[in-house]
């Protein structure tokens, strides 16, 4: 028992829970260094260096593209355009499969693909583009979501896409006119409440397109040879890529490899299938490796959040309740569906907001236009609607007198209550959370004059589609590698499953290994998004490092001759008193020599029905922020004082990373709510597409104090009652600064609240109160 | 095009040869030199990204020329890994966790790393507007504050 005594002084160290640390960043160090590898800094043997050719109109027939002086040029390897696809069924997308991999016959946004070149060097690929002749027949533009409306506009598209592969939105609704797809609900007699209400608010409301800037732009190299396909990408969803990749080139799933290295960012902009197709179309032409990598006016046509416009009214009762809701919303999707029509079910989700209605109607509608397509960005859909609820919650308690804190505690919907019908009912406590979060602000308290407070409360459908898996391997050396398909996107996903495996196996997080996804080698998960990494993968790890413990403490009992319930699990070993095994010890033990490997397997899926999103969500994300601003009335200028946002997060696995979130969520709220819109021509061409003209915000726009308050409940479905976060605070904080606005005198119904609309808005009410004063 | 010879210092090491006219710095030191901790984003001179240090002071590598190098000492990412600044400023954001997705900040360190050469006290503030020229769209820029403020030595880094 010698060598188990020396194993027990090692092993029976101080017990430090690793969930709850503010745990270092497991890949601190390497990007610290310069070292961390990103998508753009590999360089794959043989590759060739791709540059596309992007349509200058917005919608034109494509009567021909010729190729063949590009192609002729010294260096130029290939040129990849429409007529290579004839052998294949070239449409994909994630929700309908209404996109060629590149322009046939028509283009549908000024940026489409129209033509690749693979050549030696980017250089030659990029001066080939201009040898491509291509014969455009321009025809009407549908910029906006007015023309794609009008009775009678011409079709963007016009015939019906085939469904997505995976989408979880039940059966797809057809094509009608430029809507490709409608979600709504209703319960109780709307018509009949509001007729007999006394207070209802109404009102047209608009929000702009924005760009999620991801400071990476969209980078892939695919290497197509034979049946075999392997894509290293800046992707967030590898294993709904390779679903659409296998589909797409008709090759067995497991010939595809999606590998991803770190990710410079993503907040949506990389999640489902971006550039990977045509990297792939080009490779698969060339015989070669292929590297595609965006520039950022590529990357802003690429993908955007959708803009909206929406008519929303609520209706109230003089003692403050709040008693009806209508909302219907026009989601501009662009010229393809990409993510459209989750974002409109989301979005219609969050319509109602989190209260006690007697009847509420939701509609809405995603259309497409001729503008780049729209997706994913960060607390999608709740975001587009959660401002627009609340500042009709706050103009009843302002018509009321009422104070905007205590109209919401009268009126929110307790823990348990329906948020939709059919839905998962409430899993958070919201009182709580405004509470919380009004304390952070000193709501109450005296204000300068120009100054407003704001307070946003609201929900967000989070988790996704609820399948993924992990491994846990333990070597013969005692140490731990997790095997876990979630991306690191920047959100700390490493660490967090670090400190989680950690935590089951009694060990610091820095003596677990948590490598990048690999579609080959990492269990299935379904996507990096939804707040899900956490939740769900984070539940797999859990379950995962349960299984390997499991083994441990058999051969441990065995070992020891104890009972397993008699065993204690701390600092890499078993044991009880002063008889230890070191997991080392265990592993050896187990095998018979020097070698062999626990592995532990986790599983997370559906529990009940079919784990739709019609059943769902996993979890309902709080969006609940706070903000006090002051504006300007001579110039418009709205600054933010402060904000407060509110991580419920069930259990904080790192509260450090979690800060970061709402920080990071805030800064983006800012730059949403202030000055972010991308601007279209009314020939649909964007025309702030590089940075000089589309700010985001810097460390001047950084507020005077950003607190987050994390909230404990230990209520979520995930590893130690933990559930996602870092999308609420940003739906939560771009409300709750347009509700400041409105608490200074300035209720704005567009966003951003530019210098230019603030005055003119400000102008526009000073003109009808004196108005008001001569009647 | 015309080629041309530069001779430079890169990360105190001479490079003697001929290079493209046209050719980007950002594109001498990724790819010809493989110093790929330099970072490409917005190509226009406004993210900070691609920050590299000229005789000590924070370029954009992606709106210069490599022929202008000439003569210079060019320090990247790389050149700091190793020195007790590097250890320092790492330590800091460490401990702040003034990173995430990690593509911005190399442009800070060497940022930072200018900042703290200089002569002279600096305010939060001062150090606030010199790195308003790096953007980050994860962290909420707090942190980085914090964690630069802690390596220059400069007071009131408060955020935990």
């Amino acid at each position: 028992m010698s060598e188990r005594g020396v194993a027990a002084a090692a092993a029976s160290g101080p017990v430090v829970d690793a969930v709850g640390q503010r745990a270092p960043r497991a890949d601190g160090r390497e990007k610290l260094s310069g070292k961390a590898q990103f998508t753009g800094d590999l360089r794959v043997p043989g590759m060739l260096y791709g540059a596309v050719l992007r349509s200058p109109f917005a919608r034109a027939r494509l009567t021909f593209v010729d190729a063949s002086a590009a192609e002729a040029r010294p260096g130029v390897r290939a040129v990849l355009t429409g007529a290579d696809l004839s052998d294949m069924n070239p449409f994909y997308g994630h929700a309908l499969r209404d996109r060629p991999i590149i322009a046939l016959d028509m283009v549908r946004f000024a940026g489409e693909p129209v033509a690749v070149v693979a050549a030696e060097t980017q250089e030659i690929a990029e001066e080939a583009l201009s040898f491509i002749d291509v014969g455009y027949e321009p025809l009407p533009v549908l910029a906006s979501l007015e023309s794609a409306l009008e009775p009678g506009a011409e079709q963007v598209h016009t015939t019906a896409a085939r469904p997505g592969l995976a989408h979880g939105l039940g059966k797809l609704p057809s094509l009608d006119g430029n809507i490709c797809y409608t979600y709504g609900f209703d319960y109780g007699d709307v018509a009949a409440v509001f007729a007999e209400a006394d207070i209802v608010i109404e009102g047209e409301y608009r929000f702009p397109a924005v760009y999620q800037y991801a400071m990476e732009t969209h980078t892939v190299v695919a290497d197509h040879q034979g049946q075999d396909i392997t894509l290293w990408a800046s992707c967030q969803h590898p294993f709904l890529v390779r679903q659409e990749i296998s589909e797409l080139f008709n090759v067995a799933l497991d010939q595809v490899q999606v590998i991803v290295p770190f990710l410079g960012g993503g907040f949506g902009s990389k999640s489902y299938t971006k550039m990977e197709p045509i990297a792939v179309a080009m490779s698969r032409k060339a015989g070669r490796p292929v590297r595609v990598a965006n520039r950022v006016d590529e990357s802003m046509v690429t993908t955007r959040r959708h803009n909206m416009l929406c008519r929303m009214r609520t209706a109230a009762r003089n003692d403050g309740t709040l008693l009806a809701r209508e909302a219907d919303f026009w989601m501009d999707t662009g010229a393809y569906a990409d993510n459209g029509p989750r974002v409109t079910a989301t979005a219609g989700d969050a319509a109602p907001g989190p209260y006690r209605w007697a009847a509420s109607r939701v509609k809405g509608y995603c259309v497409y236009t001729n503008t780049a397509p729209a997706g994913s960005y960060r607390a999608f859909g709740a975001l587009h609607l959660q401002w627009i609820g609340e500042l009709q919650v706050d103009e009843v308690a302002r018509r009321l007198n009422l104070d905007a804190l205590d109209i919401r505690r009268r009126n929110l919907l307790p823990p348990g209550g329906m948020v939709r019908p059919g839905a998962k009912p409430l899993d958070a406590e919201l009182v709580g959370d405004i509470e919380r979060v009004a304390a952070a602000i000193d709501w109450g308290s005296k204000r300068a004059p120009d100054t407003g407070v704001g307070i946003s409360v609201g929900l967000l459908a989070a988790g996704a589609h609820p399948v993924s898996g992990a491994t846990v391997r333990l070597g013969a050396d005692g140490g731990v590698t997790v095997l876990v398909g979630t991306t690191e996107v920047g959100q700390g996903a490493r660490t967090v499953m670090a400190q989680i495996a950690a935590q089951v196996l009694g060990l610091a997080p820095e003596r677990v290994v948590v490598r990048g996804a690999d579609t080959r080698f990492t269990p299935y998960d379904r996507s990096t998004g939804a707040s899900r990494s956490t939740t769900l993968a984070g539940k797999a790890v859990e379950l995962a490092a349960r299984d390997v413990l499991k083994g441990l403490l058999e051969t441990a009992a065995h070992e020891l001759q104890l009972p397993q319930l008699d065993l204690q699990v701390r600092g890499g070993g078993i044991g009880n008193g002063d008889r230890w095994l070191s997991y080392e010890q265990l592993v050896q033990a187990r095998f018979g020599f020097a070698g062999g490997e626990l592995i532990g397997q986790g599983r997370v899926q559906p529990e009940g029905g079919t784990g739709s999103y019609a059943e769902g969500p996993v979890f309902w994300e709080v969006c609940v922020a706070a903000a006090e601003v002051a504006v300007d009335r001579e110039t418009g200028i709205v600054r933010v004082l402060r904000t407060a946002t509110i991580a419920d997060v069930g259990k904080a696995i790192n509260p450090q990373l979690i800060e970061r979130q709402d920080e990071g969520a805030t800064l983006q709220g800012i730059g949403n709510a202030l000055f972010e819109e991308m601007r279209y021509s009314d020939e649909g061409m964007l025309l702030n597409d590089t940075l000089l003209d589309y700010r985001i915000p810097s460390f001047e726009d950084v507020p005077g104090t950003m607190t987050t308050v994390i909230v404990e409940n230990e209520d979520g479905p995930g590893p130690f009652g933990a559930k996602g976060c870092g999308e609420g605070a940003f739906a939560g904080i771009v409300s709750a600064i347009v509700g400041a606005l409105a608490d200074a005198g300035v209720p704005m119904r567009e966003l951003p609240l530019t210098p230019e609309r603030v005055w003119r808005r400000i102008g526009e009410l000073e003109r009808e109160q004196s108005g008001g004063s001569h009647l | 095009m015309s080629e041309i010879t530069l001779s430079c210092t890169v990360n105190d090491r001479v490079f003697n040869g001929t290079i493209a006219s046209n050719l980007l710095l950002i594109d001498f030191l990724r790819d010809r030199l493989g110093l790929t901790g330099v970072k490409q984003s917005c190509e226009v001179q406004v993210c900070g990204t691609c920050t590299v240090l000229i005789d000590g002071q924070p370029v954009s590598s992606c709106c210069h020329l490599a022929a202008d190098i000439g003569g210079r000492q060019v320090t990247t990412i790389e050149g700091v890994v190793g020195s007790v600044y590097h250890e320092r400023v790492s330590a800091a954001f460490m401990k702040h966790a003034a990173l995430q997705c990690g593509f911005c900040t190399a442009g800070m360190i060497l940022t930072i790393k200018a900042l703290g050469d200089q002569e002279g006290e600096l305010s939060r503030d001062e150090v606030r507007q010199a790195l308003s020229g790096n953007l980050c769209r994860c962290t909420g820029y707090q942190s980085v504050l914090d964690a630069a403020c802690e390596t220059l030595g400069v007071a009131e880094a408060s955020h935990p």
